[in-house]
């Protein structure tokens, strides 16, 4: 296997308060390799969008991480200093945001943000860079790219803002794209053509990426790998078919139970009782065990590792042989 | 935008025509010009003649028509106190207030821009708390106040800085500045600040509230995304996105300083056209008060129009019906 583009190591991240610290992520560890896509999932607030900005290294004041690493192609970026880590944003972490409408800076028009962000990051002439993104909003499947180059945001539609954006999160050709939610505003009919121009691309560039989604329809149609999230941490993480087919951590199941089927008629679709526990009142053990249907002592007690399953990793202690209950034959084969 | 300039210019005219009525109610309703032109003695016959000469015992919208048509060639009549043609008294002080409007206008959008970007960026360094504590004194003090402080400072004290009047002018044909002669320049530091002090701080508290404003936005997030360098994104992405707003207030903050030098021109004797204004109230000098009122209405006219004219080049979701938006 080749080395990892991304490799996150027992990422903590925390907010100081008035009222104390707050841990918003905790030992979240996963690799990126090459050209793979990595889904991300999980109910709001369950620390998705702060993993991609922790990467980027644009989280909210006052957060900070707080321990772990981050590294890029082997070398450590989480500590680089502000000026270090600007020069690897756009050039090789791109990013795309979920709101097209807000991402684009009004009053200059797409061609010029996005040659000013090749010529921030590779040495190009006026000339060259505006005929790359030219040649950029062609790709992004802009109809007259050569005189939509200097029209403003405004005169397009939020699905083609979203191809802008993507073409300026790849513009300087980044080997990794973090993806926030990059359909969650935009219309259902668009959504899919805005999934399938990002996963062109980033086959055609050999581009890994990070896709931040709670869709799980988009997750299974794009990811190779998904990684669910709860609390801020990673609860179950492998390859997306055996995830979204046969999940193997209870809320994973509960997850993938809630996305309505389309080939029957289901009278009661299903939910997982109660919410998400606020980062300030996360209980004791595991962070699911109040909702959870399967839990029992040792969840109460103590928190759980990811731990091999077969197919995938979960961090639920059904699947560790020295607890006193197993999983269940339901989760156990899907 | 010929158009757009014409409409513009169309619904001023009610503005302009409003202002005419009030300054015109002045002559009927502010003193009686005939008594004070009489003197003590005069026969009834002599009263008669003359109302009859001044055309007041016409109609009132005659004497309003007649009074619009001779503004609109710039002729206000006599003043009162000085007995010369009003348009010949104005245009000889107008340079000196414009000058000093425009040196006060300078110094405000120099200062207060930056000290507004550099409090919006660096929120908690203490120079920025200097600064928001010196802008609380300065919208505080009253500008009388502040040109006294001044002028007890560098003129009575230090002794840098005249504390009064223009020095000297040159004329330029009918135009007299001060720009060019360097006791003309010492003359106008003092009422510049002075002048200027409120709209500074007013445009920096501004400055800074819409910098904190865009500096949330998403798309200033996405221009640090995308790597951008702090320079291209607090002056260039962020700076003009506050631009707007600034722009009105800035617009019509300079009317004001036109319109409201009246206390820096009477505490440095400036003889600009607010001094000329003070004193005509003194002497009851209704002509030089009404077309003085006229001149500041036009001002503040043009300027709105220009504003909006700054809108169309700063943002250009404004420039309507240029390229069709696109579709999916």
């Amino acid at each position: 296997m080749p080395p990892p583009v991304l490799s996150v190591r027992g990422l903590r991240v925390e907010f100081p308060t008035r009222r104390g610290v707050l841990t918003a992520l905790s030992d979240v560890s996963f690799d990126i390799a090459p050209g793979e896509v990595l889904g991300v999932v999980g109910e709001s607030g369950a620390g998705k969008s702060m993993t991609g900005a922790a990467i980027i290294g644009l989280l909210e004041p006052p957060g900070r991480i707080a321990g772990g690493e981050i590294r890029l192609q082997g070398e450590r970026i989480d500590t680089l200093p502000y000026d270090r880590m600007r020069r690897i944003r756009g050039k090789r972490i791109g990013a795309i945001f979920q709101d097209p409408l807000t991402t684009l800076n009004p009053l200059y028009t797409v061609g010029r943000q996005l040659i000013e962000t090749m010529q921030t990051h590779l040495s190009l002439s006026d000339r060259e860079a505006r005929q790359r993104a030219i040649g950029w909003l062609e790709m992004v499947g802009i109809p007259a790219a050569a005189q939509r180059v200097d029209s403003y945001p405004h005169e397009f539609s939020g699905g083609m803002r979203q191809r802008v954006v993507i073409a300026l999160a790849l513009c300087a050709e980044p080997i990794l794209v973090v993806a926030d939610e990059p359909t969650t505003a935009l219309d259902v009919s668009i959504q899919a053509q805005i999934i399938a121009l990002l996963k062109r691309l980033a086959r055609e560039k050999g581009t890994a990426m990070m896709l931040v989604t709670h869709d799980m329809g988009v997750i299974a149609e794009t990811a190779d790998r998904v990684a669910v999230m709860y609390a801020g941490r990673i609860a179950e993480i492998g390859p997306v078919r055996a995830v979204v087919k046969a999940p193997k951590h209870p809320y994973s199941a509960g997850l993938m139970a809630s996305i309505p089927p389309l080939d029957r008629k289901v009278a009661h679709l299903a939910g997982i009782e109660g919410a998400m526990p606020r980062l300030s009142a996360i209980p004791p053990g595991c962070a699911f065990n109040p909702r959870c249907p399967h839990v029992f002592d040792r969840c109460r007690r103590e928190r759980p590792e990811l731990i091999e399953t077969g197919t995938t990793r979960a961090a639920c202690w059904l699947y560790d042989p020295a607890s006193e209950r197993q999983a269940p034959e339901l989760l156990r084969h899907g | 935008m010929a158009a757009f300039i014409l409409s513009r210019i169309l619904q001023a005219i009610p503005v302009m025509l409003v202002v005419a009525l009030i300054s015109f109610a002045m002559f009927a309703y502010v003193g009686d010009p005939v008594a004070i032109m009489l003197g003590q003695d005069f026969t009834e016959a002599q009263r008669l003649q003359l109302v009859h000469d001044l055309g007041l015992d016409q109609p009132f919208f005659v004497q309003f028509a007649t009074f619009v048509g001779h503004a609109l060639q710039g002729e206000f009549g006599l003043s009162y106190r000085l007995s010369r043609p009003v348009a010949e008294l104005i245009a000889e002080r107008a340079p000196a207030t414009l000058e000093l409007a425009f040196c006060a206008a300078l110094v405000a959008l120099l200062v207060g821009v930056p000290m507004g970007v550099y409090t919006g960026l660096y929120r908690n360094s203490w120079l920025s708390r200097a600064f928001l504590t010196f802008s609380l004194i300065g919208v505080s003090l009253p500008t009388f106040l502040i040109g006294i402080l001044l002028i007890l400072i560098f003129s009575v004290w230090l002794g840098w800085l005249p504390s009064f009047g223009r020095g000297e002018v040159v004329r330029i044909g009918w135009w007299s500045t001060g720009l060019l002669t360097l006791s003309g320049l010492k003359a106008l530091v003092l009422p510049s600040i002075t002048l200027g002090m409120f709209q500074l701080t007013l445009i920096m508290r501004l400055v800074r509230a819409e910098m904190l404003e865009v500096l949330r936005t998403d798309y200033i997030k996405f221009a640090r995304a995308r790597g951008l360098s702090n320079r291209a994104i607090n002056f260039g992405h962020a700076l003009k996105n506050t631009l707007v707003p600034v722009i009105t207030i800035a617009g019509l903050q300079l009317g004001g300083i036109i319109a409201f030098a009246i206390v820096t021109e009477t505490v440095f004797q400036w003889p600009g056209m607010g001094l000329l204004f003070i004193q005509s109230v003194g002497a009851a000098d209704i002509p030089v008060m009404a077309a003085y009122l006229l001149l500041i209405a036009l001002v503040f006219v043009i300027i709105n129009l220009v504003v909006d004219l700054l809108y169309y080049l700063v943002d250009p979701r404004l420039r309507i019906g240029r390229g069709a938006a696109g579709g999916h």
